[in-house]
């Protein structure tokens, strides 16, 4: 059951690769999502056995990321015929193939309980879509890739190490080395405490710089402007969250070795400065996709900084893990649309997307406000969650730097945001620029600001009890 | 005998950062690979088909399908020989040697297990992380680069060998697999950049920026 997950997408990758009609073949995305999101729901539903003496086990955080992705692919492949329709130009047998095998790679980085399984499956992730990133071919999509390729695997291979150093940890106490989770956690409170340190910072390095906290996320910007707008919405929902995952399941064993209060320190420290990085590039912004790249590294920054306070602001992170993937949706690929549209990503091009077209342009300006936390949407929510659990721990400087910088993110998105949706469009083809928003191009961004506004309003019990459970990092030894 | 080759992993590591010629670097790398893959078979405890098939398999991936790929794309490129260093190559043996010595002196005072009390495997596993490291900043060709995550790798490769029971055979062969693609993909986009810009500098690479 938990291997399909893993294996039917990859079998639907095989397909895409041989399927002859450059047609018909992007229609296998749609195909693969739905499929994909049925296997979810059942491994959901019927909860599978361990599989490979636990190497592959479906916990509480991996059906809340798992259940998630389902989500995000399902809508992102609805969209993926309709964009590939009107990019008939180029060749799309790699990037189909490739958008399958990311798929089948990411469900199985979250069900892996063993380090370097998990590892492997993160770099298999890094691989596929890399080519997806080129899609758009020219100098700097080239550029992009080989920085996205360069950085992450450096990163990686850290991380790789530190995952080594974990194993070593457990080898220095005389007792047998072992990668998987159940036994690290286990053993949590007799590991070596110097390697254990050690394995953190470049466990907490490599994957960070998958995550895309600054000042690991060079490769961000560059990546998320040149890709199409499909696959920014897939690495910034998906990938970096699986990445966050990793982390997340190091932290559990830290937390039973007795050292959480070390590591949340650096995460608190980590979270602010990312948002501030973020914060600084945003402002006076003139090439939209990399803003969106910007806000990437803002929320992965909420993200370990929730994790880092503790107490119910891991709750209010879990929850904004879901509630900023959506509103990527929503964002980048209305961005995709406007992009298309004025066959320019830089405001010098760009001006009037309200007038010129108009669904696409409403998503953009709702998906700002949500994503910078204005009420009544999701991340409102989250961040103010955790932002509650800072003030009743006394947390009183974060609470002060967290509120400025986020005024700060909402004063420089805006500005470039306003500045894509208002005025006059430019002298360009009207008919040709409007045929970019079709049904299949404007529903599932559409579907995405629903989701997200209903998440805003109302926390469904199962999910909310599921989060809670999952928000259970905490070992005591 | 397993000492002997880790110095000469070391000494690799320097021979990788001292030559001006691209394809003695590439060979150097291969070398480097080689070494690896018989030390794996001598540090195992107990011989097996599965360890026999580790060890092929990294000798085969790192010491001849991955210098191949890069001589190839060497060729092909026609690209100039020369390493063309960021910084001389006195500074980057100079500086290859600071990092050896910080490696043994940082390991010295990380606790060991006791079979690893006087081993070199640790040390020489983060002096070749470092050396690693040192080629991937420091040289501007982009085919040099992959080189430098190469010996990084082959650097991280060294401490798993410390914690043979920890990796399973197929996760093993998954990291190996993994590394095969990644220079795979690395091989086709050096030759888009080669033919885009007419040259591998990674200079040129940089169009992108605030």
């Amino acid at each position: 059951m938990l291997l399909a997950l893993v294996l039917v997408p990859l079998s639907l990758a095989a397909v895409a690769f041989v399927i002859p009609s450059e047609r018909l073949r992007p229609w296998l995305l749609p195909l693969g999502g739905i499929v994909h999101a049925g296997l979810t729901a059942l491994a959901i539903a019927l909860p599978a056995p361990s599989m490979f003496n636990g190497y592959l086990v479906l916990d509480s955080l991996g059906t809340l990321v798992l259940g998630f992705t389902g989500v995000l692919f399902f809508l992102c492949f609805l969209y993926a015929p309709g964009y590939l329709k009107q990019r008939a130009e180029r060749p799309n047998r790699i990037f189909v193939a490739c958008l399958l095998a990311f798929v089948g790679t990411t469900s199985l980085i979250l069900l892996s309980h063993h380090l370097g399984l998990m590892w492997v499956a993160l770099e298999a992730t890094t691989l596929s879509s890399a080519p997806l990133l080129y899609f758009n071919r020219g100098p700097r999509s080239l550029e992009a890739v080989w920085k996205y390729l360069l950085v992450g695997s450096v990163g990686i291979a850290l991380a790789l190490l530190g995952s080594l150093f974990l194993a070593y940890s457990a080898l220095h106490a005389q007792l047998p080395p072992s990668l998987l989770l159940e036994d690290l956690v286990r053993d949590g409170p007799a590991l070596s405490k110097p390697w254990l340190h050690a394995a953190f910072v470049l466990l907490f390095v490599g994957y960070g710089t998958k995550m895309g906290l600054a000042p690991m996320h060079t490769w961000k910007p560059d990546a998320y402007g040149e890709a199409p707008g499909l696959v920014g919405a897939l690495l910034a929902g998906g990938l970096t969250n699986c990445a966050f995952l990793a982390i997340l399941r190091f932290f559990r064993i830290l937390s039973a070795a007795g050292e959480a209060s070390f590591a949340r320190e650096v995460m608190v420290a980590a979270g602010l400065f990312s948002i501030a990085v973020a914060g600084v590039f945003m402002a006076r912004q003139r090439d939209y996709k990399r803003m969106l790249a910007y806000s990437s590294v803002e929320h992965m920054g909420i993200l370990v900084l929730g994790v880092g306070l503790g107490g119910n602001a891991v709750f209010g992170s879990l929850l904004h893990l879901i509630n900023n993937g959506l509103t990527k949706g929503v964002l980048f690929l209305s961005a995709a649309n406007i992009h298309r549209a004025f066959a320019s990503k830089t405001l010098e091009g760009t001006t009037g997307a309200m007038r010129l077209v108009p669904a696409s342009g409403a998503l953009f300006l709702l998906g700002f406000f949500a994503i910078t936390g204005s009420p009544p949407f999701g991340p409102f929510v989250s961040e103010f969650t955790i932002l509650g659990a800072a003030v009743s721990a006394g947390r009183y400087v974060v609470v002060g730097l967290f509120l400025l910088l986020l005024v700060v993110v909402f004063m420089g998105m805006g500005a470039t945001v306003l500045a894509v949706v208002q005025g006059t469009p430019p002298a360009i083809d009207e008919s040709a620029a409007r045929r970019t928003e079709t049904f299949l191009t404007v529903a599932p961004a559409a579907a995405f600001l629903i989701l997200v506004l209903c998440l805003g309003l109302y926390l469904p019990p199962p999910l909310e009890a599921l989060i809670r459970k999952a928000a259970l990092l905490e070992v005591t030894p | 005998m397993a000492a002997s080759i880790l110095v000469i992993v070391l000494l690799l590591n320097f021979f990788v950062l001292g030559t001006s010629r691209l394809r003695t670097v590439i060979n150097a790398s291969a070398a480097q690979g080689v070494a690896l893959g018989v030390l794996a078979l001598l540090v195992h405890p107990r011989i097996d088909v599965e360890t026999v098939l580790v060890a092929v398999g990294a000798t085969g991936i790192k010491g001849l399908v991955i210098p191949w790929m890069l001589h190839r794309a060497m060729r092909d490129a026609a690209i100039r020989r020369e390493v063309e260093p960021l910084i001389g190559f006195v500074p980057s043996l100079l500086l290859c040697a600071v990092g050896t010595g910080a490696a043994l002196v940082f390991s010295s005072t990380l606790p060991l297990a006791p079979q690893h009390q006087g081993s070199l495997l640790v040390p020489a596993s983060l002096a070749t992380v470092l050396t690693g490291f040192l080629v991937l900043t420091t040289r501007r060709k982009a085919i040099n680069q992959v080189v430098g995550y190469l010996v990084l790798e082959n650097g991280i490769y060294i401490m798993g060998l410390t914690l043979l029971e920890a990796m399973p055979f197929l996760v093993e062969i998954g990291v190996l697999l993994d590394l095969f693609v990644a220079i795979f993909v690395m091989g086709i986009i050096l030759n888009q950049i080669n033919r885009e810009f007419g040259s591998m500098d990674t200079a040129r690479l940089s169009a992108l920026k605030e």
